[in-house]
């Protein structure tokens, strides 16, 4: 069970840096979304991951709330932040004409990934 | 009496939120500013006194519930959030806040969130008052004209997606501390370090390291360094010189963290000290350098930021009782005035019509006469000339910080930086007010966002400030000696918080 939960938040958390490191908004939206949920699940694992009953039953071998706790607070936030970031994302590509993050000209950035994120709504130029 | 300061700007965003009339906010928001400044007064009357408040939220006893502490740090800090809070207000009332119907509320939010982050004790609690006053910023960053709009869209993405980043390294900091040392009170953490066991060592040091990281970045040290000058430049001026504070949000957290969490806890040992001030001069440096490249107002005041913050994480690499105290000073000094020329430059840009803030020649005359004088304060207080307090700070800081072998870097980094301010200033003179009548071209009308006597107020509150810290300096440094000697004597906060009798707690399995 701890090494499935290590090897599944090794994964999000690798998979969510390359999409962050993506040029494209809607990449980096993806990535900071999955780096969320590698976090999420760091925090559920400070509670430890073995069987344990609930707290209000009473006895022996009692789970922990707090970590629950927290990682309700920590979704709720998240959940706002990736809202934010999606009409942040939504409002630079009506503005720029293009959903390319960082300066420079956007043209002269390679063309490999044109339109790799499906939408069909790349709009080049700006 | 404690949670007045993080209570007034949250209750005075939930009544903007149902008053929408522009006049009625600018009402509730300086009423809100002013009762902010009394109450973070009286606090600061209080916490002189010695003794350490503690409120517990809920009436739960630490370490279970979340406490705020105000110590003398604490209470400067609150003072210097109302005090930086009322004349950014003022700068917005010249017409900025008029560009978003939700910016006034947005603008109690980050009020409360730093206030609040500055006063709790407990680090989820500070996460949480960091995303209030991160959330507040990005929303408070798109506020502006509309022409400069796709450029301020890329650099608050970029702004937005790295402290996102910076929120999950703290979130996964916080998991590790609390799944080791099961606590995430600070003044519990303090008591517990001393007592981890050797097979969490690993963890803990982590954990700690991906904290002071995150504090790192808050402040933008090297090498998380670049998105200040690109944010920060093209923000409104009068939320430009609130967001001054919040780097300094991240120098005075990793101030508390060092000091009265770590103290001199065995499995600490080591995490900054070979690296920190290494990395703080180059960040000056490369803000020094940074100031001569930049073409705007703004963008110079964005590096001078940079130049302090990297000046203050020197001090909290020394973390001596001396070095606070010198830190303490030089923050509240550097902050007003980093800040007071951000507003300078929304003025200029402001009256100057199409050239903006840039340091070409202006056409017509500008109002410069008002404008000059505060110019020329500012400009000699950020370059550190004596007798304004820029001066006694960095002083303090040449002869408190540092040991033998950082001797030499430090003060070349100091001096040179200073200097480098100093011939950019002088240089930027000319053009900004010197040479502004030889074309007589029409600069066309007064442009939206000065009108009005708020925002000059606003300019001459922060500009006063270099002279009054000189004449209070006596005081003010003899304040910074007894908060520093309150923080160092760590003992002190962690009996407050959690009691005199230091119960053992059972260990977590």
């Amino acid at each position: 069970m701890a090494m499935l939960l290590a090897l599944m938040i090794g994964a999000l958390v690798a998979g969510g840096v390359w999409l962050l490191l993506r040029p494209r908004s809607w990449s980096v939206v993806l990535g900071v979304t999955l780096l969320g949920y590698a976090v999420n699940l760091i925090i559920l694992s400070a509670g430890r991951i073995d069987r344990r009953v609930p707290p209000i039953s009473g006895g022996e071998n009692l789970a922990d709330p707090l970590p629950q706790a927290l990682v309700l607070t920590a979704i709720v936030i998240g959940l706002g932040m990736t809202a934010f970031l999606v009409a942040l994302a939504l409002r630079g590509l009506a503005a720029l004409g293009s959903d390319r993050l960082g300066e420079g000209p956007v043209d002269t950035l390679s063309a490999d990934d044109e339109d790799d994120d499906g939408d069909g709504e790349g709009t080049k130029g700006a | 009496m404690p949670i007045l300061p993080v209570l007034l700007p949250f209750t005075a965003a939930l009544v903007m939120l149902l008053v929408p009339r522009l006049a009625a906010q600018r009402g509730v928001a300086l009423a809100s500013g002013l009762a902010g400044l009394a109450v973070a007064v009286l606090l600061l009357i209080e916490a002189d006194t010695g003794t350490t408040l503690v409120y517990h939220l809920g009436n739960w006893p630490a370490p279970y519930g979340i406490v705020l502490v105000i110590d003398r740090l604490a209470a400067l800090m609150v003072l210097l959030v109302s005090l930086l809070g009322l004349p950014s207000l003022l700068m917005a009332m010249g017409g900025s806040d008029a560009s978003g119907r939700h910016f006034h509320a947005l603008f109690q939010l980050l009020l409360a969130g730093l206030t609040g982050a500055f006063l709790t004790g407990d680090m989820f609690n500070l996460f949480v008052f960091f995303e209030i006053l991160l959330l507040a910023s990005y929303a408070l960053l798109m506020h502006g004209p509309s022409a400069a709009e796709a450029e301020r869209l890329r650099a608050g993405t970029i702004y937005v997606v790295l402290n996102l980043f910076g929120s999950s390294l703290f979130l996964v900091a916080l998991a590790l501390v609390y799944g080791t040392l099961g606590t995430l009170n600070l003044a519990d953490i303090a008591r517990l370090l001393p007592m981890v066991q050797a097979g969490d060592a690993a963890l803990v040091r982590t954990a700690m390291v991906l904290m002071a990281a995150v504090f790192l970045l808050k402040a933008a040290i090297m090498p998380m360094t670049l998105w200040l000058p690109a944010t920060y430049a093209r923000a409104p001026a009068a939320v430009a010189a609130l967001f001054v504070i919040l780097t300094k949000v991240g120098v005075v957290m990793l101030l508390r963290l060092v000091v009265t969490g770590w103290g001199d806890a065995a499995v600490t040992e080591g995490l900054l000290m070979p690296w920190l001030p290494g990395l703080a001069i180059a960040t000056i440096l490369v803000a020094a350098i940074g100031v001569f490249s930049s073409r705007r107002l703004a963008e110079v005041a964005a590096w001078l930021v940079l130049i302090s913050s990297g000046t203050l994480m020197f001090a909290v690499g020394f973390a001596t009782p001396r070095a606070t105290a010198a830190l303490m000073y030089y923050l509240v000094q550097s902050t007003l005035l980093c800040a007071g020329l951000f507003v300078l430059a929304g003025h200029v840009a402001a009256r100057r019509g199409p050239l903006g803030d840039r340091l070409d020649k202006a056409g017509a005359a500008f109002g410069r006469e008002w404008l000059l004088p505060a110019w020329g304060l500012l400009a000699a207080g950020l370059a550190g000339l004596p007798p304004l307090p820029g001066f006694i700070g960095k002083l303090m800081l040449l002869q408190g910080a540092g040991d033998e072998r950082w001797q030499g870097a430090w003060w070349a980094a100091v001096l040179l930086s200073s200097l480098a301010v100093l011939v950019v200033l002088a240089r930027a003179t000319g053009p900004l007010f010197w040479q502004a009548r030889t074309v007589p071209v029409d600069a066309g009308p007064v442009l939206a966002g000065v009108g009005g006597l708020a925002p000059r107020v606003g300019l001459w509150w922060l500009v006063a400030a270099g002279p009054v810290l000189v004449i209070l300096a006596g005081p003010m440094a003899d304040y910074t000696a007894r908060a520093a000697a309150q923080l160092h004597a760590r003992t002190s906060y962690i009996e407050a918080v959690l009691g005199p009798v230091l119960v053992q707690r059972e260990r977590r399995p």
